[in-house]
């Protein structure tokens, strides 16, 4: 019973814990957080990287790693990032979604198959009259478009799913 | 069938399967280190600010894939991964001669003549390889080799695309944009074939199915692949025309392109960072 609470506790602290590019939405509604292991008083976090060249996840792992530490119980947090799951835009949460649209961020697409056309609506207004700019943006896992309808530039996540065809 | 090795402990108990699963690390490794650093060069330098934003990202992100292989490496008590990157002869490197290649005349402090030609050929040319050898990958024996690539494949589409539009735009545009791509396929034709080389230890490497397919078919799917996209495919066979990086043979670019990517690292070894 005890473990289930602080297994709790564990997570309402990781819902808190911000992506250093993207504050109020945090490194668990964004898909990050893979498993959470408790053994007495140490805890092991294992995440999930968004994409590989992200410089910010050196920050991520040290912010999630005090966050935890702050729980009086808790001794040591170790935080490792795996590659034995890859992270995709299907991971985010409905919260998470909603927060990315407070930054001027649409969120991926769903149910994104690849190759799919692709349409996105404008976080502010919502309409679909948007126009893509560059599918690269200023950080990895973003693109940039702009409003026809709202005249604003935006930027949106890029879905990253896995390939069609593939036998693995 | 080869039996799954899911740790670098277990990696190490065959020595040949150690060395062919080093070798090919260092491959993958060099090759994305060195197209990322020649990738930074353009960095303020490409021809719009849109492809700017566009080209460092997919350079950032080559660089963090380069990454990803060096941390294997680490993690397999071959060395750290920082003196992996910085710190390896020439003659140790594995990478493709023609991935080291300059940018074009000049330096990127002083008269950057680059060749955007140069930067779209190639970077379409290794892209396309890139994928067909990572989908190889992707079932390989070294579980932790395989994680990454399948992490690779999920974001490499964005950076072959971008690459392949380029190719189309360029070749259906001027005489004059025509033709500069052109001169660049003709020149890859004579300096590619290393590239899709998998060295001295392929055989070991395809006994223990660390990689689930031969130089042969490798080339030849790529052919395929090019063929598609080019406009006009050279008729003569390919060549490696500075010798085959993947047995450790470069040419003074590599030593530049060192000498440049560790100037930092090289002032001071010890540093923290």
């Amino acid at each position: 019973m005890e473990e289930i609470t602080n297994l709790e506790a564990i997570y309402a602290v990781l819902r808190t814990v911000d992506d250093p590019e993207l504050p109020s939405v945090s490194v668990y509604d964004l898909g990050m957080v893979h498993e959470v292991a408790i053994d007495g008083n140490q805890v092991e976090i294992k995440m999930v990287p968004t994409f590989a060249g992200c410089p910010a996840l050196d920050f991520i792992g040290v912010n999630v790693q005090k966050a935890v530490e702050t729980l009086e119980w808790v001794t040591s947090c170790q935080v490792k990032f795996t590659m034995e799951h890859q992270w995709s835009t299907d991971t985010i949460t409905e919260k998470g979604k909603q927060e990315l649209k407070k930054h001027g961020i649409a969120p991926p697409p769903e149910n994104y198959q690849p190759g799919d056309e692709w349409t996105v609506n404008c976080p502010y207004c919502d309409s679909d009259y948007t126009s893509m700019e560059n599918v690269f943006g200023p950080t990895a896992c973003r693109s940039i478009l702009y409003c026809r309808a709202c005249r604003n530039p935006f930027e949106a996540m890029k879905p990253v799913v896995k390939p069609l065809h593939t036998n693995y | 069938m080869s039996e799954i090795i899911e740790t670098p402990d277990q990696a190490k108990q065959d020595p040949t399967y150690f060395q062919a699963l080093k070798e090919l690390l260092f491959q993958l490794a060099d090759d994305d280190l060195l197209i990322a650093f020649r990738g930074s060069e353009w960095l303020g330098l490409a021809p719009h600010i849109e492809e700017d934003v566009a080209y460092s990202s997919i350079t950032q992100n080559t660089m963090g894939h380069a990454v990803m292989y060096y941390n294997l490496l680490e993690a397999l008590g071959v060395g750290k991964a920082d003196i992996l990157a910085h710190d390896r002869k020439p003659s140790e490197r594995r990478n493709g001669s023609y991935l080291e290649k300059r940018n074009g005349e000049g330096t990127y402090l002083e008269e950057p003549y680059y060749d955007w030609a140069l930067a779209v050929v190639r970077n379409y040319f290794y892209e396309t390889f890139k994928k067909i050898k990572l989908e190889a990958i992707a079932n390989s024996s070294y579980q932790p080799l395989a994680h990454v690539a399948r992490k690779v494949l999920m974001e490499h589409p964005y950076h072959l695309a971008h690459w392949r539009i380029w190719m189309r735009q360029l070749q259906g545009a001027t005489e004059e944009a025509k033709k500069r791509i052109q001169d660049r396929v003709e020149e890859a034709w004579n300096e590619f074939a290393d590239v899709l080389e998998l060295g001295a230890l392929e055989a070991d490497m395809r006994k223990h199915q660390l990689i689930m397919i031969s130089a042969e078919e490798l080339k030849a799917k790529w052919l395929e692949e090019v063929n598609n996209v080019l406009r006009e495919t050279p008729q003569s066979p390919l060549q490696q025309k500075y010798g085959n990086g993947r047995n450790g043979e470069h040419t003074g670019d590599l030593e530049q392109a060192l000498d440049t990517l560790a100037e930092v690292y090289n002032s001071d070894k010890t540093a923290a960072w």
